[in-house]
């Protein structure tokens, strides 16, 4: 659990046997993804697949990457990380109650009425979640501000926005990723999760971003792409983009949907994920094996 | 034959055309002006643009405070998100580019990364309603009917460069955003020949009469006074209450101006729809006062392009325009003060 800031800062100044980082990041996601399979079952269904796909992600990113205060959200030397898929909230929220940021007793209330965890994130619910998504393709641009805001007042807090692939076919993505570019923003980090999948089916079939890659660099950005459910790969990649400087940095995730539980993997894919009463402890039950195996 | 005929003289304006009338006193950019001084007081603040500084007033500020100018491109969307996170980070933006991009183009941005989280964030919307005769590409003549739906939103409606002077500070230090209605480039000076401050939120009574009450806001403030004057000359005695705050609305100078029994005209640089005239009636209908609005606004259509002077005598917002409507309206009316016989109030 997280102090005054994150592992990050200790774990990158000194000798941290990586293995042993790896294992606890790897904990770290299980706990990120039982917390999802558990407010996944308040509602029977929702976006427990995207959820269970960018764990690791979000493990790496909230355990190993961010400075920040979990008792104090509004620290302004924080990193900001922001969320412009908001219907991932149930991610974030799992890896906010995995950072102290929320109370874990608090996930059981997610989607309820006058919950502080509502369907899809808004920073005036919730402690520690930066913006209000949801209307996609508005967290780069945000994120760009903040970057140059933070720069021009001399403060050296990092700025990650986490978006879809599908949230790259909204131009205004590619509007903020200009300008990112043309600022020069070394102090900003987006992540993409290449699930290829999207709400009226595979990306390939919805409108094609790939290769997202190139796309990035044309742009001008510093770009990587690892695969997503690989924690050694994410840490390795983090660390590089954290070195990097001179042009802002992405990192394109690959990751799959329903990861970790084999039932949800190989469902047929869908956005927005029923899963029956029955099956709730069984997801649980795979999840714990995944782990132990 | 009409070859004979005299060539017909063609009459055309820039794109960005002032509209001051001939001789009248002028300031070059308030906003750009009021910005600077404004930012040699509060280090936070910072401004924006997207590929419009030059012809939003913010070229002035640009070059005073280059450390300070972030240039956006021609990217609205990203202008808007790019200010919002600016202020989340603790700086205070003023954002320029041109009212129909603002509005139109960049809405979803504005109404949920500023106005939902309630953000400092000050949006500067050049050319609102019709203050170019580039056609509908560039005649923002609906923003306020766009804006006014929109939660937390401040939005002013200036009249001349003492109103932007004055409104500038006055935005930086409201908490919350603000939408301004800019007037750019030669801006008329007006309202210092009046007791005027510009206060947010309040409406203020520029002249006082017993036949006609002018409700206006914008730059139609200035016409309403024009009109007032021209008026007077013919012994009509017209009140003009100045709206320079479109939300939150005055209602209660409003009602007390609208409370009475002289004739109560709207005039606004906007369409008929979703604006001043249609805020005034409300505020009547709702406070139960049974009041005829007359609304000088501009129709519901797309305009045509062409000069601007043209444009404002056929769509109705030029001071003749103006006064030929109120008298129309008091002709061999109860308000007409040349009216022989006033009809019986039971009418």
């Amino acid at each position: 659990m997280n102090t005054s800031t994150s592992p990050a800062v200790s774990g990158t100044a000194g000798a941290v046997d990586q293995a042993e980082r790896i294992e606890r990041i790897r904990q770290a996601a299980y706990r990120v993804r039982r917390n999802a399979l558990d407010m996944g079952e308040v509602q029977g269904q929702g976006y427990i697949g995207q959820a269970l796909g960018v764990a690791d992600v979000l493990a790496v990113v909230y355990t190993d990457q961010l400075r920040y205060r979990p008792e104090d959200p509004h620290w302004p030397d924080r990193d900001r990380f922001l969320l412009s898929i908001g219907h991932y909230a149930i991610a974030l929220y799992a890896a906010l109650a995995e950072a102290g940021t929320i109370p874990a007793d608090e996930l059981e209330s997610y989607g309820s009425d006058d919950s502080r965890l509502p369907m899809s994130a808004m920073a005036s619910y919730t402690p520690g979640v930066e913006i209000s998504g949801g209307s996609l393709g508005h967290g780069l641009a945000v994120a760009a501000g903040m970057a140059l805001g933070l720069r021009h007042l001399g403060n050296g807090a990092r700025v990650f926005n986490l978006l879809s692939d599908g949230e790259l076919d909204e131009g205004s993505t590619w509007e903020a990723a200009l300008a990112c570019a043309h600022h020069g923003l070394d102090n900003l980090t987006a992540i993409v999760d290449v699930n290829a999948l999207q709400a009226d089916g595979p990306t390939v079939g919805v409108l094609r971003t790939e290769p997202v890659t190139d796309k990035w660099q044309a742009f001008g950005w510093h770009a990587l792409r690892v695969d997503g459910n690989d924690v050694a790969a994410l840490v390795d990649a983090f660390d590089e983009l954290r070195a990097h400087r001179g042009s802002p940095s992405v990192l394109i995730c690959d990751t799959r949907i329903g990861r970790g539980v084999p039932m949800l993997e190989s469902r047929e894919k869908a956005h927005f994920m029923r899963v029956e009463e029955h099956e709730w402890q069984l997801a649980r039950d795979q999840l714990q094996e995944g782990t132990t195996r | 034959m009409t070859s004979a005929a005299p060539k017909k003289r063609l009459t055309t304006s820039a794109m960005i055309a002032s509209f001051a009338d001939p001789g009248q006193r002028t300031a070059s950019a308030p906003f750009g002006h009021a910005l600077n001084r404004l930012a040699e007081e509060r280090p936070e603040i910072v401004g924006l643009s997207a590929d419009l500084a030059k012809y939003t007033d913010m070229h002035v500020f640009r070059d005073a405070h280059p450390d300070r100018f972030f240039q956006m491109g021609m990217a609205e969307q990203a202008l808007l998100g790019a200010a919002a996170g600016m202020a989340e980070v603790g700086l205070v933006p003023f954002a320029s580019t041109y009212s129909v991009f603002a509005t139109r183009r960049a809405y979803d941005f504005l109404c949920l990364d500023i106005a939902e989280p309630n953000l400092n964030v000050n949006v500067v919307g050049a050319l609102p309603g019709l203050t170019t005769g580039y056609g509908p590409s560039h005649q923002a003549t609906e923003d306020l009917a766009i804006l006014r739906g929109c939660p937390n939103l401040t939005i002013v409606d200036p009249c001349d460069s003492v109103d932007i002077e004055q409104a500038v500070p006055a935005l930086a230090a409201a908490s919350g955003p603000t939408y301004l209605r800019l007037l750019r480039g030669a801006v008329p000076t007006v309202l210092d020949e009046y007791d005027y401050r510009f206060e947010l939120g309040k409406a203020a009574e520029l002249r006082t009469g017993r036949d006609v009450v002018l409700i206006s806001t914008g730059l139609m403030t200035m016409r309403a006074l024009q009109a007032a004057a021209r008026l007077e000359a013919d012994h009509v005695d017209v009140a003009v209450l100045h709206v320079p705050t479109i939300k939150p609305l005055d209602t209660e100078a409003i009602l007390r101006a609208a409370r009475t029994d002289r004739l109560v005209v709207t005039l606004e640089n906007h369409t008929l729809i979703g604006g001043l005239s249609e805020s005034v009636a409300s505020t009547l209908a709702y406070a139960g006062v049974g009041n005829r609005v007359v609304p000088i606004a501009l129709p519901d259509e797309f305009l045509a392009a062409g000069a601007l002077p043209t444009l404002h005598d056929r769509y109705g917002l030029s001071t003749d325009a103006v006064v030929a409507k109120v008298k129309a309206e008091l002709g061999g009316g109860k308000h007409a003060p040349w009216a022989a016989d006033p009809e019986p109030a039971t009418a």
